[in-house]
């Protein structure tokens, strides 16, 4: 007997209306002309589906608040609606909509524009929810792939370009492959349980003990799986190349959408799923973020190609969001839920200067494409400039807020050490970011004419630009968002 | 050694015998039948464990279908020149390295593991067929996977066309 009650209805909904928009794009694009303006009505379909998937959001946003945010389970314990679910999810939806404001004119350019690639937006972030809210782990995994596979494509997108299919390729080897490790160790926490939820896991650890070789496997294992997801050290290999290949706006979606829900997944599995085998994680983890930012930040010094930078500077950050999860208290997870926010506006933003710098025929690839920046378009530079500090988590940005709180959350939790490096490796991030700073300030370079952006591309970095402003200036309201994600 | 072990321990060197053909042997009619080996090994294990749906659903649908088009699409394609490309590259020795530390460590975990499984979770038997259990638990416990799958399904179709549609300029 198939049963589908209003409760399982109202949680699924938002995800529900991004798969229904998904297909809904799909089968329209045979209704309107293949010219511009044709595509351009697709767009706000897509767009349309973020739209009331947020406003869905909104209204369960309401109904956990008039009910003292308690959590609501559906489908049988595989979903769960609560504060942390939303607050990602709303990361989610963010991205998507400002990813798809800013790809009309980029595809347009490339002359690979598809309507299948908003499809495939949609389809990416409607598995992002699965991962933010999944309980059960058939459903996690499900959604993961879901997200997975919509990337693989989005990252080949540009078929005639081979960097875009050679990243393209090296993803999905390497994400099949550290898939197959994820599920093994989700295949030995359910014959450790006998049941594939995350919440039956928690009361089987204890009566297991201490230091079980079989959950220690299980666990390592999973780690492999959800670490490679993460972008984090020694499973980040896939991230530069898969960056640099990718069409930007791609780019920017891979390290905002779905960096952030594994991150949520990540801290699902961890506090939910094993938060009473913390001795048995916490060193690995500790490990796994030194090794990643020293990796992140030491490797991207050498990088002449701005994608790159950005990329391994993105790894670094997932080293940063490591440690509010290593720290383990309050503030550690505030920090953890505003550092991701904050991540995401700077990184789409500097991306985005990235794609509205775009020359006739060639993209801003290397450091010295961005010559003289200043002088030649101070509008930009000075944008790129207020991302980039965000990124080095400089005050009066966003950036510092959510530095701010990782170290305060390490001092709080008696982690000097970690504070110690996490902080060097910050002097560290400095230089390289300000290698670009002076490039667009104190060189010169050839004259080159850029393309007019789209007025997309203009709203966005507008939005951008002022959410890092404002979160650095006035962090109160974002602070409480983050406190949602608490259950507060 | 009980029957079923044996069958277990056959069942699975079939099965890591036919992946380890699939990789390691050059000429790709060799490999679409390694792949065969291998799949079958997996369904002997499925009827093992008594799970009879997906054993059958294992040999009509991967050994009887998919493997057939693979066949189709080697013999359409042109392979000689695949076929004559170095197949592995300098990183071999580590990688092999690598994979057996991974093995050993895992081999060590398990056997050092005194209760592999907790005495609580046995194997309940079953009311009614295979497939009417397999049916069940599918459209009630885990409904929200089973549908979230054919969207999983759709975006692999979207990006398939995509992927092998015409390039046009």
């Amino acid at each position: 007997m198939i049963t589908y009650t209003s409760t399982d209805h109202f949680v699924l909904l938002p995800g529900l209306l991004l798969a229904l928009f998904g297909c809904a794009v799909l089968l329209l694009d045979f209704l309107f002309p293949k010219d511009v303006k044709g595509r351009g009505w697709l767009v706000g379909i897509a767009l349309s589906g973020v739209g009331f998937a947020s406003w869905q959001s909104w209204q369960q946003y309401l109904y956990l608040k008039a009910h003292s945010m308690t959590p609501l389970v559906a489908f049988n314990g595989a979903l769960v609606l609560d504060g942390f679910a939303l607050f990602f999810n709303g990361i989610v939806l963010a991205s998507a909509a400002l990813v798809m404001l800013i790809s009309y004119r980029y595809l347009e350019d490339e002359k690979e524009h598809h309507t299948e690639y908003y499809a495939l937006v949609l389809f990416a972030a409607c598995g992002a929810f699965f991962l933010n809210g999944g309980l059960d782990m058939v459903t996690i995994f499900v959604g993961l792939e879901l997200m997975a596979v919509s990337f693989y494509i989005l990252v080949g997108f540009l078929r005639t370009d081979k960097r875009s299919n050679e990243a393209a390729m090296k993803y999905l080897l390497l994400g099949g492959f550290s898939t197959g490790f994820l599920i093994y160790g989700f295949s030995i926490f359910y014959g450790l349980t006998g049941s594939t939820n995350l919440a039956a896991l928690a009361t089987v650890i204890p009566a297991r003990g201490a230091n079980d070789p079989l959950l220690y496997l299980a666990i390592v294992t999973t780690l492999v799986g959800l670490l490679f997801k993460i972008g984090a050290a020694p499973f980040h290999m896939w991230a530069p190349d898969t960056y640099e290949g990718a069409p930007t706006t791609v780019t920017a979606f891979l390290a905002v959408a779905s960096k952030t829900a594994s991150f949520a997944l990540l801290l699902r599995v961890m506090l939910v799923g094993l938060g009473t085998a913390r001795e048995m994680w916490e060193p690995l983890l500790t490990g796994a973020a030194v090794l990643t930012l020293t990796i992140g930040n030491l490797a991207a010094i050498s990088q002449s190609n701005v994608k790159r930078l950005l990329a391994y500077s993105s790894i670094g950050h997932a080293g940063y969001v490591l440690l509010g999860l290593i720290a383990g208290n309050q503030t550690g997870l505030i920090g953890v839920s505003i550092y991701l926010l904050t991540y995401a506006f700077s990184t789409i933003g500097a991306f985005l200067v990235l794609i509205a710098l775009r020359r006739r025929g060639v993209a801003v690839e290397t450091i010295e494409d961005l010559a003289s920046l200043g002088k030649r378009y101070p509008y930009y530079a000075l944008l790129m400039l207020l991302f980039l500090m965000s990124l080095a988590g400089l005050p009066p940005t966003a950036g510092f807020i959510g530095k701010y709180y990782i170290f305060l959350s390490l001092v709080e939790s008696g982690k000097y050490g970690l504070a110690i490096v996490g902080a060097l490796y910050v002097a560290v991030s400095l230089y390289y970011y300000f290698r670009l700073v002076r490039s667009m300030f104190l060189t010169e370079s050839i004259e080159a004419q850029v393309l007019a952006p789209s007025n997309g591309v203009r709203l966005v970095l507008a939005l951008t630009g002022i959410a890092t402003i404002a979160m650095g200036i006035l962090p109160e309201p974002f602070l409480r968002m983050a406190a949602i994600s608490l259950g507060r | 050694m009980s029957g079923d072990t044996f069958f277990f321990y056959a069942f699975s060197a079939l099965a890591l015998l036919g992946g380890l053909g699939t990789v390691l042997l050059r000429n790709a009619v060799h490999c679409a039948l390694a792949l065969m080996t291998s799949l079958l090994g997996v369904a002997g294990l499925y009827l093992l464990q008594g799970a009879e749906f997906l054993f059958a659903v294992q040999i009509v649908l991967y050994i009887g279908g998919i493997m057939v088009l693979f066949l189709f699409v080697i013999m359409l394609v042109n392979l000689d020149q695949a076929s004559k490309l170095q197949q592995f590259g300098r990183q071999t020795p580590i990688a092999l390295v690598v994979a057996l530390a991974a093995v050993a460590a895992i081999f060590s975990m398990l056997s050092k593991s005194a209760v592999l499984l907790p005495a609580s979770v046995s194997l309940t038997p079953l009311t009614g067929g295979n497939t009417e259990t397999v049916a069940n638990v599918l459209f009630t416990d885990y409904l929200l996977p089973f549908e979230l799958v054919s969207i999983l399904l759709l975006v692999a179709v979207v990006g398939s066309v995509m992927m092998a549609g015409k390039r046009t300029e």
